[in-house]
Order: structure tokens, then sequence, then C-alpha cells
């Protein structure tokens, strides 16, 4: 292989750089990136970088010694908007093309979108455009804010808005958020961080839409529709109103298949993988947020290091010879506690508190299929959670051949 | 100098925090003592709540991994050292020696 493009400037696709020189690859690597910045970190952009206690230079992926080390042509602020049949040429939206020996697709999902939400004063958080505008909007005096859904990008940016002041409302569609991340039990638990932590939270019931004011919103730093006026309100499908001066829309992320679309590679929420990363043509993987792999799609950061290590070598050896075995793992930081997850839940699993207690002062609980641990969950408890998370790894790797 | 604890309330495996600013992590790590700051330099966790193998500690949450004997990252995601303190024990009692920030006047 002489060329290998990496279409994605975000961690997955940096994490396959690396990956492809530290592998041995030394030919002409071009590293593809929409966003016009540098490779950044996107889980303290909802945190520290909303609070102003992380600037933007902290979030750097990389640093200029690193840069010169992978020795890459960085085509940034460029999209790739598709792919030949045979996965031999890349297309960009500037109308250049990249004749391309291998080709590692890294390119992330984008923030879920509302109806009507191009209204002043109503934000997604994915990106670093979106945290720096609302960043400056919050930075503006205390604020009604209404956070749209309760996931974990909702709830930490709810925890944010709380810190600097503002008045947070958060709306979840569902009786309970995060139930299928963490079942009832635990989702329950969490629930009752958004109350202590001071924002208001309005579960079933749904967004019937956004109401807007008639003048301008008074919104600086806003890349919105502008001359339609700002958003004022949220009125919920039970009838309710609730006052906004800003609204964040957090209901999930879907993959950038798009550009894909003209090629022979198969879509279906996420481009399709092998337990390896391999798409359908030899030469071409997926690795992140993008990648279906094995069956499933997970949108975790630690999954976008793990899996291009694993990617990189199925790539160079033009077939998989090594599936990705990892176990699944998050956290979330809210209300100034620590929530940490490990393993893969599943409907019907028990759950137990085996250190701590559920009121307060941080717990470990343990989920069972069988008498067996499936996954681990801990509120600040991150020593034993780290034990937990070893022993379902160790199991993990015993076990029968891992999914991703 | 700082007092730190009694050498038996800090046995193999185990580390302790110091409430300092920066806090500080001092580990016994199979016999050996080392401090070090106890901030991870990737990001906000502390690393006296981490793995402890060797005189690797591995950060509690995204894995990064130190060597306590240097404070350089041994892999991602730190890029950057943690700062090392000199350890001593007198009568059975552990002191950490705190190491000037480089830059400062001292």
């Amino acid at each position: 292989m002489r060329t290998v493009t990496v279409v994605g400037a975000s961690l997955s696709g940096v994490y396959a750089a690396r990956e492809l020189r530290a592998q041995g690859f030394d030919g002409r690597l071009v590293i593809v990136g929409e966003e016009p910045h540098h490779p950044y970190d996107r889980p303290p952009l909802s945190k520290d970088f909303l609070t102003g206690k992380a600037d933007e230079e902290q979030l750097a992926l990389t640093d200029s010694e690193e840069v010169a080390e992978l020795d890459a042509e960085w085509l940034l602020g460029v999209r790739a908007r598709g792919l030949d049949a045979r996965g031999r040429t890349v297309l960009l939206g500037d109308g250049r093309t990249v004749s391309t020996d291998g080709v590692v697709i890294a390119t992330g999902a984008s923030a879920r979108r509302l109806p009507g939400d191009a209204l002043t004063g109503v934000h997604t958080l994915r990106t670093l455009d979106d945290a720096r505008a609302l960043r400056d909007e919050l930075s503006d005096g205390p604020r009604r804010v209404v956070v749209i859904g309760g996931g974990f990008i909702g709830a930490e940016t709810a925890s944010s808005c709380t810190a600097l002041g503002h008045d947070v409302t958060v709306v979840e569609a569902a009786p309970l958020p995060l139930v299928p991340q963490l079942g009832p039990e635990m989702a329950a638990v969490c629930a009752t961080l958004h109350r202590r932590g001071g924002a208001a939270l309005v579960t079933g019931t749904g967004v019937a839409r956004l109401h807007a004011g008639a003048g301008a919103g008074g919104v600086t730093g806003a890349t919105r529709v502008t001359g339609v006026g700002g958003v004022t309100g949220v009125e919920l499908s039970d009838g309710r109103l609730l006052p906004a001066d800003t609204v964040i829309v957090g209901i999930g992320a879907t993959p950038n298949t798009g550009w894909l679309a003209g090629s022979t590679l198969g879509l279906h929420d996420g481009v399709l993988c092998d337990d390896g990363c391999a798409t359908g043509l030899p030469q071409v993987v997926a690795v992140g947020d993008v990648a279906r792999v094995g069956g499933r799609r997970v949108e975790h950061w630690t999954s976008a290091t793990e899996q291009p290590r694993v990617a990189v070598r199925n790539l160079l050896a033009g077939r998989t010879v090594e599936p990705v075995r990892s176990v699944p793992y998050f956290w979330s930081d809210q209300y100034g506690a620590r929530i940490q997850f490990a393993g893969r839940r599943n409907d019907g699993d028990t759950v137990r508190v085996t250190e701590g207690a559920l009121a307060e002062g941080g717990f470990l609980a343990v989920y069972e299929r069988d008498g067996r641990a499936t996954a681990v969950l801990s509120v600040d408890r991150p020593r034993p959670f780290m034990r937990a998370r070893r022993a379902l790894m160790r199991t993990a790797s015993e076990a029968e051949p891992a999914v991703p | 100098m700082i007092t730190v604890c009694r050498l038996e309330d800090l046995p193999m495996g185990e580390s302790v925090r110091i409430d300092t600013t920066p806090p500080i992590a001092v580990f016994n790590a199979d016999g050996e003592l080392y401090a070090v700051d106890d901030t991870c330099t990737h990001q906000d966790a502390s690393l006296s709540e981490g793995w402890l193998e060797g005189c690797l500690v591995e950060c509690p949450l995204h894995a990064a991994s130190f060597d306590l004997r240097t404070g350089k990252p041994t892999c991602l995601p730190a890029r950057r050292p943690v700062r090392t303190h000199r350890v001593s024990v007198e009568d059975g009692v552990v002191h950490v020696h705190l190491t000037i920030e480089e830059g400062t006047a001292a």
C-alpha cells in the first residue's frame, strides 16, 4: 500500500493515523477532516470547556512534535463527499480527488436535530464550534435553559449550566432517562442527580414545538438564522410551555455515512463491518462512531481509541486477522458525581449494590445474569470500579471470540 | 517537607492522596515508595485511585499509564509527564519532599 487515506480527523481518525505509523506503514498518509480545526477531544466540550475550566489548547489531541512524526498530508476544512465503487478514490467537497490504496473511514456522527431548531438560541453540542457558540451565549448572565434529552450529553450540559448559575430544566421523553444504558433501577438513581444538582427534570413528555419571539434574540457568537427572532420557549406534548432563553438539543447522534451513498459499502445505522472493522472492500476499514462492528455501533470514546489498532492491522494485512475484543466502557461527569460503566447490560439482568449505598457518597453496582457479572456501574467509586472492570475484561478475554 | 502517614498505614500496593495544592499521590509499589502529582495530565482524574502494577500506575478514567520512577506517560492518552517528588521514611513516618515547579523562583 502506497497511500492510505483516513477520512475523519477526530479521535478515531487520529488514533488510526498513529497506528498506521506505529505498525510500520511508511507510505503517503492523507488525513481528511471536515472541521477546520486540528484534532481535538470532544468529551470536555460539555463539561470543563463549557464551564471555562478548560481552554481550547487543552482539548488538542496532537502536538507539533507528533504532527511532525506522523508526516501526514492534512486536508482540513474539507469534507469527503464520495468514495468510488472500488474504494480507490475519495472525492472531496471542493472538487479535488484523492487516489488511494487504503481507506480508513472515521467520519463519526452528527448531533440529531429537531425540526425548527435553526432559531437563535437553539443549540446542539457536538463540535468545537457548537461549544464555542453555547459558551458565548451562557456567559451573558443568568438565562432560562431548557435541555431537550436526558442522556449523557444532556445531563452533562445541564450540569455545566447549573454550575454557571443558570436556571435549568431537562426534558426527557421517556419515563426516566438512561434506562436503555443503565436499566430502570440505576437509571432512577442517576435521575436523582439532576435534582441534587439543582436542575428540574421533566420526564414522560416529548417536545411539540419551539416558540420564537419577534425581535432579535440578543445572542452573540451564534451562527443561527437571524431576523427570525430568538427562541422563547419549549412547548411540550402535554401542553405545558417552558419559557426558555437557551435551548440545548441533546437527542443523540446519527452516523455520518451520507457521503458513502454512492459506494458499494453496506450501510445500515453505520458502515457495516465484520468484527475486525473490515468493510465489504478488503482495503477499506471503518472505526469509531460511524462503524457498525460485528453488528454493534457504539459511540464510546474508549471504543474509538481501541478499534483503530485492530482495524489498521487488518487493513495492512488485507484481511481480518484479528477481531476487536473489548469490554465497552463509558463515563460521565455530572453534578459533581462521576459515573463509570463497563460491560454489556441486557434487559432482565439483575443488579445489586456491592459497595457503598445508593443514598449518598457513591456506590458500586454489579449487573448479573445466571450468576455471572455482565456489567458494572460506579458512582464516585473509581477504585473498586477499576477492579470490577478488569475482572470483566479478564472474563471476556477467556471467553469465546468477543464481539466488539 | 510534608508528613504523609506512618509506613505501616501505607502497605504494599496501596496509595494515599495528600490534599496539597496541587494534590500529591504517594504509592507503595512492592515496597518502594513513590510520590507524583495526583491529577492525571490528560484530564481530571486522581492517580491515587488508579491501578498500580509494578512501578506503573494506570489512570482510573481513561487508562493513561505513568512510570512512577520518572513521571513519564507510558501510553496514550496522556502525553505530558506528572511531576515526581522525593519520598523519605524517618522513624517509621513517610515524608514527601516537594519538587519545586520548574521556572518558579524558589
